[in-house]
């Protein structure tokens, strides 16, 4: 297949999710989509790290030109889920003081 | 390399004095101890000794730029924990936590200080700001913390996707990660390789809070706990602009004729932003996060320039910047009353504390005979020596005549107002001599920027 269909579809999801973060109020639909935005990153790295991989194949046999961007998904995958792990405990500690994840609703409670 | 190792084994040495030191006062002494650790270990390795001697396959290659960045981190750190180290324990019970957190954090730091892949930027990065998002939070009970921490992540996590998103796509056009591999020279840019560039100018923005990415700033440092905001403020700024630079430098240097009007327009936007609304704060700690806004308008100047005096200029910045603005916050800490107003009359409560808070302030306005002039003098010189954007100089020299003002309504406040309002007597004698000391390293960089510049030809 080729690449282009991978830049639109990472495009595509990661578009989606600007919308997300910017229209919505729920903190954990909010954060569903920064997630949304992590992932597209991640399927175009793949692609991407496919083609280089392929071109690089041509000429030689042995070569791992291009390997490196499917170890970088990795690491994406794993501050992925630190953040997560911090994340969720914020929206916890939110969520026990106001019984809400409204994003907005801490603005309204300051003043 | 021995600054990112040593970090991360102290950070973790912390969370075990937590568990099996009891006194707090000890807990501070242990972190104090680790960060001279540090500013040791990291002068050796800048004069030729490696303890841990890693090939890191080209990821990582700090340079003596980076590592005498790395000791100025260090050492604003070291004054931020001998001047607020002990009111760590008022925010929460976990105070060795909360260093093992900015231990962490300083690791981040010495990665983006000597980051040569994006993937080693992008992991510094996330180490620098993980952290964070907890610190902002710790005070979990007050909701104005909580909402810090809720806003800085949302926002932290955001920015980490669109420089994903910008790294790549630089990937997809150019097959490389090395920075050194990006950096191709002029002529028309692939779509792609532009649209990274602008992605990563906008997350870099983001965490440096230049305008118009800086909405998430004031909220953050205004509800952080204090002593908190005052690490934010600095250090963390100060390494995240040398993470801009670096980038900028050695990956986009040679296609600077592409992106450096986009620059002096977030320059210029958060200079004026930054010092216009600081204008209107009714509080110091408010007034204080709009004013790092202003003071990130004056380090981009450093990354307009690219050239040899705005890296200098950049180093002399972060230094006078980060050790004024702690000063300042360590005061501002220990107030009752965070307006103006609580200032009233301290100079004749505490005229040592009203003196060291005077020249911290006079440093970030830029005042001759303090650190700061020759920051800002250094910068704008960089900027003129660019030859490009003669206007951007004018402007920056206005925007530090209105910081003037709102500096120095605390001044007016602490020593031409009649009254005794807010003020605490909980200055020990071990605090007033850290803070005089480090207002007296602001005056002696102030007369001499030579000797922190000299060290850059090390």
């Amino acid at each position: 297949m080729p690449v282009n269909y991978y830049i639109f579809l990472s495009a595509a999801l990661f578009c989606i999710g600007i919308m997300g973060v910017l229209t919505r109020r729920n903190a954990i639909v909010i954060f569903m989509c920064v997630e949304l935005m992590l992932n597209a990153v991640n399927l175009l790295l793949v692609a991407f790290s496919k083609m280089h991989h392929l071109r690089a194949l041509a000429t030689d046999a042995q070569t791992t030109v291009g390997t490196d961007a499917q170890l970088f998904v990795f690491f994406i995958m794993v501050v992925a889920a630190a953040e997560v792990s911090v994340g969720l405990a914020i929206i916890v500690m939110m969520y026990r003081n106001i019984h809400s994840v409204d994003v907005n609703f801490l603005n309204r409670l300051k003043h | 390399m021995n600054a990112i190792i040593l970090t991360a084994i102290w950070g973790v040495v912390m969370m075990y004095v937590g568990v099996f030191v009891h006194r707090r006062k000890a807990r501070v002494y242990m972190a104090i101890a680790g960060i001279l650790l540090l500013l040791i270990t990291n002068w050796l390795e800048l004069v030729g000794l490696t303890l841990f001697p890693i090939d890191s396959k080209g990821m990582l290659e700090p340079g003596n730029f980076g590592l005498l960045f790395n000791e100025v981190t260090f050492f604003s750190t070291l004054i931020y924990f001998l001047l607020s180290g002990h009111d760590f324990e008022d925010v929460g019970g976990n105070t060795s936590d909360y260093f093992a957190l900015i231990f962490f954090v300083l690791c981040g730091i010495s990665i983006v200080t000597a980051f040569k892949t994006l993937l080693m930027l992008f992991l510094g990065i996330e180490i620098i700001s993980i952290p964070l998002y907890i610190l902002a939070g710790s005070d979990k009970r007050n909701l104005k913390s909580n909402e810090a921490a809720l806003k800085y992540f949302l926002m932290g996590a955001f920015s980490t996707g669109l420089m994903l998103m910008g790294i790549t796509l630089l990937y997809g056009s150019s097959g490389t990660f090395q920075v050194d591999g990006l950096n191709m020279g002029l002529g028309k840019l692939p779509p792609m390789i532009a649209i990274g560039l602008v992605l990563m100018m906008i997350s870099m923005a983001f965490k440096v809070s230049a305008a118009p990415f800086h909405f998430w700033t004031p909220d953050v440092y205004d509800g952080a706990p204090t002593v908190f905001t005052s690490f934010m403020a600095t250090v963390v700024k100060a390494g995240a602009f040398f993470a801009f630079l670096r980038l900028f430098d050695q990956a986009f240097g040679k296609m600077q004729d592409e992106w450096r009007m986009l620059l002096a327009i977030i320059t210029a936007a958060t200079l004026l932003i930054g010092n216009i609304t600081a204008v209107f704060q009714q509080s110091v700690k408010r007034m204080m996060a709009y004013s790092s806004i202003a003071q990130a308008g004056f380090m981009l100047l450093a990354v307009f320039a690219l050239n040899q005096t705005g890296k200098q200029g950049l180093l002399l910045y972060a230094t006078a910047y980060s050790l004024a603005t702690i000063g300042v916050f360590a005061v501002l800490t220990r107030m009752k009353d965070y307006t103006f107003e609580g200032f009233t009359g301290l100079s004749r409560q505490q005229p040592l504390v009203a003196f060291s808070l005077t020249v911290c302030l006079l440093s970030l306005a830029g005042i001759p005979l303090t650190a700061g002039f020759f920051a800002k003098y250094y910068m704008l010189l960089a900027t003129l020596r660019t030859g490009h954007m003669i206007g951007l100089v004018i402007l920056a020299v206005l925007c530090a005549a209105i910081s003037v003002y709102y500096y120095f309504r605390v001044v007016q406040a602490m020593y031409f107002r009649e009254g005794t309002a807010g003020s605490t007597s909980r200055f020990s004698d071990g605090f007033k001599a850290v803070l005089l000391a480090n207002s007296l390293i602001l005056i002696l960089l102030g007369i001499h920027p030579d000797w922190l510049l000299r060290l850059f030809n090390y």
